[in-house]
């Protein structure tokens, strides 16, 4: 089996849910697996580490109007790259670029196409992905019957594996693109200032109308702060202006699966599960024993978070110093 | 303008999912059916745009009789007309393909849906109708500016957004953040009930995809509860001991 992953850039460097992906190709017994890198300059991108993921080849779409991303001429390069290198799968990480591009390499390919998938497996020479609905409330399993396939995996969930010996070769491919490819373009890339994004982070800290006021917030930012942690928000207090919108987790929010999740005077509604529940471990911190969020949690408190958050935070410096 | 907006028939999220008898799909029996909540801010968008520059929207869905109802809301929040492509929706393909099949004669100057249906939360729709019709598109957007044909618009991403230009005619997937969506007043629920709505049927492909089976994620959480009850310190200690130790994530 071949398998193509998509290597996304961001301002020079491969985005971590790209070597994640290598190791859901490796999981299902990839024979070959293959980089595709579409960019504007190779030489910033070509890093070591991206020879050093294991990967048997890469393969470099180079193109100056890149400069601009755009998602058709991107979707182009890849389907195009799949087509030569043989690729039975293509797997691209469901990361906001990626959601994009992956529909459109299907579509290119007249293949089937399975969204965000938390689980790949080969059963009985078949090969089976997870892709949960309703907003996590049920996961459908889908066998793709077209002959080439492609995923797109959501992130944090299969963990990149150590650097290995450098071993892949590069090659370039030229790829005729027209006008038409960059008929939309990327001009700028606005990024909230010095805040780690809870799409990317390892832990969480959410923390929802029971912190009273957005003055509260200090203690949420001290905690995180101590946990290393990106603040996340519940869409009642996002609704009510304390937050931005781009911290808000749920279904109307960002989907996320952090190692650590910290749900603090969240009620747990259930389109707020839709965007954690693939979290690895669950903490909730509420003052009502009864709130739906300790059903989903691995490790609760039931307790005022104005008193509970100050002890958290000074245990949990003194275990990371 | 012409604007076409495509919604989608799904599910409210707060109805409780039962799995049907196949074990590939849900049982509906006792399901409460609503418009695409992301639907209704591209309904919402398509309307002021209406406003502001004269023209008409068409609310288009594909699949069975039942998809008129999120056809009728559409129309009651203000849409013009409405167009129902009878069509089995074997997977997001082939419902892809039955759309751009019905909106390619129309010549519209936009296209807008939402960014996701939250049934099978694909988000594939905005992406593939961009290839089948050949059509730059902007996906998951929060901000939207058009001036004569050049259209601005932002994109959420991690840690920010992202700033897209492109022109008319184009697709837009609506995210959350867009606007505040209207509710129908009761003389406009009043007034759809008499707008039109036309029935085509479309001819699906057979799906590229097959499902296996539907299951509900089995909770295997840990569960322990800790009291603080006068004593915050200690469940502070004893909840972090339990990362550390226990879950190993400190
Ligand atoms: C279509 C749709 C989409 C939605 N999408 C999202 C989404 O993406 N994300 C999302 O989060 N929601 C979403 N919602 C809203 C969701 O239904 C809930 O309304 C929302 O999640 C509630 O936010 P909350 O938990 O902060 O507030 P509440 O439900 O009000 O809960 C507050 C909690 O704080 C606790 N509390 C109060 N005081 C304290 C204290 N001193 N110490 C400790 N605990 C305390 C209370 O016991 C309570 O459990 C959506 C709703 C709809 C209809
Ligand atoms: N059956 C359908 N008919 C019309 N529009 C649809 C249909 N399914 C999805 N859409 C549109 O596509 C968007 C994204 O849906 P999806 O790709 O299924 O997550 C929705 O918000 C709708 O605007």
């Amino acid at each position: 089996m071949n398998i193509l992953v998509y290597f996304e850039e961001r301002a020079g460097s491969i985005r971590k849910p790209s070597y994640e992906a290598i190791e859901a190709a490796r999981s299902i017994g990839a024979t070959s697996i293959t980089a595709v890198i579409v960019t504007a300059s190779a030489a910033s991108v070509l890093s070591d580490t991206v020879k050093r993921s294991g990967v048997s080849k890469i393969i470099v779409v180079e193109e100056a109007r890149f400069a601009h991303y755009s998602s058709r001429a991107a979707g182009k390069a890849v389907a195009e790259v799949a087509k030569q290198a043989n690729a039975d799968v293509v797997i691209i990480p469901a990361t906001a670029r990626g959601k994009d591009l992956a529909p459109r390499v299907a579509v290119r390919l007249h293949a089937g196409y399975v969204p965000d998938v938390t689980a790949l497996a080969m059963h009985e020479g078949r090969l089976q992905a997870t892709h949960p609905v309703y907003a996590g409330k049920a996961n459908v399993t889908i066998d793709v019957l077209t002959p080439k396939k492609v995923y797109s995996t959501r992130p944090n969930l299969w963990k990149a594996s150590k650097e290995q010996a450098e071993s892949a070769i590069v090659e370039n491919v030229t790829v005729a693109f027209d006008e038409k490819d960059f008929a939309e373009q990327t001009k700028e890339l606005v990024l909230s200032q010095g805040k780690l994004d809870v799409a990317e982070a390892d832990i969480i800290v959410t923390a929802g109308r029971g912190m009273k006021g957005p003055e509260n917030w200090g203690l949420i930012e001290g905690l995180a702060s101590a946990f290393g942690a990106a603040i996340g928000a519940s869409r009642a207090v996002v609704d009510a202006g304390w937050r931005p919108h781009s911290e808000q987790v749920g279904q109307t929010g960002k989907t996320v699966s952090p190692t650590l999740y910290v749900a603090i005077g969240v009620s747990g509604a259930i389109q707020h599960l839709a965007g954690m529940s693939s979290s690895k471990t669950i903490v909730a911190i509420n003052k009502d024993a009864n709130a739906p969020i300790f059903g989903v949690c691995d490790y609760g408190i039931v307790g005022d978070a104005f008193e509970v958050i100050p002890q958290l935070t000074e245990e949990v410096k003194k275990i990371k110093h | 303008m012409k604007i076409i907006v495509c919604v989608s028939h799904v599910p409210d999220t707060t109805t409780k999912i039962n799995l049907g008898a196949d074990g590939k799909n849900i049982d509906p029996a006792g399901v409460k059916f609503i418009l695409n909540p992301y639907d209704e801010f591209a309904v919402e968008e398509a309307l002021k745009l209406r406003e502001k520059n004269t023209g008409e929207v068409i609310a288009i869905s594909v699949g069975s009789d039942a998809a008129k109802e999120a056809i009728r809301q559409a129309l009651a929040m203000g849409a013009d007309k409405g167009i129902l492509v009878k069509g089995e929706k074997s997977d997001s393909f082939s419902v892809a393909e039955m759309l751009a099949e019905a909106i390619k004669p129309i010549g519209a100057d936009l296209i807008l849906l939402g960014k996701q249906s939250i049934d099978f939360d694909g988000m594939e729709m905005a992406p593939m109708l961009s290839e089948l019709l050949d059509l730059p598109a902007a996906t998951v957007v929060v901000g939207l500016a058009i001036e004569g044909t050049n259209v601005t618009a932002e994109k959420e991403v991690e840690g920010g957004k992202e700033i897209i230009s492109l022109s008319l005619p184009c697709i837009i997937s609506a995210q959350k953040g867009l606007n505040d969506p209207r509710y129908p007043s009761l003389p406009n629920i009043m007034k759809a009930k008499s707008k039109p709505i036309e029935e085509i049927s479309g001819s699906p492909a057979s799906g590229r995809t097959s499902i296996i089976k539907m299951d509900k994620p089995e909770k295997k959480r840990v569960n322990k509860i800790i009291k603080a009850e006068g004593n915050p310190q200690g469940a502070a200690i004893e909840l972090v001991k339990l990362l550390h130790e226990e879950a190993k994530v400190l």
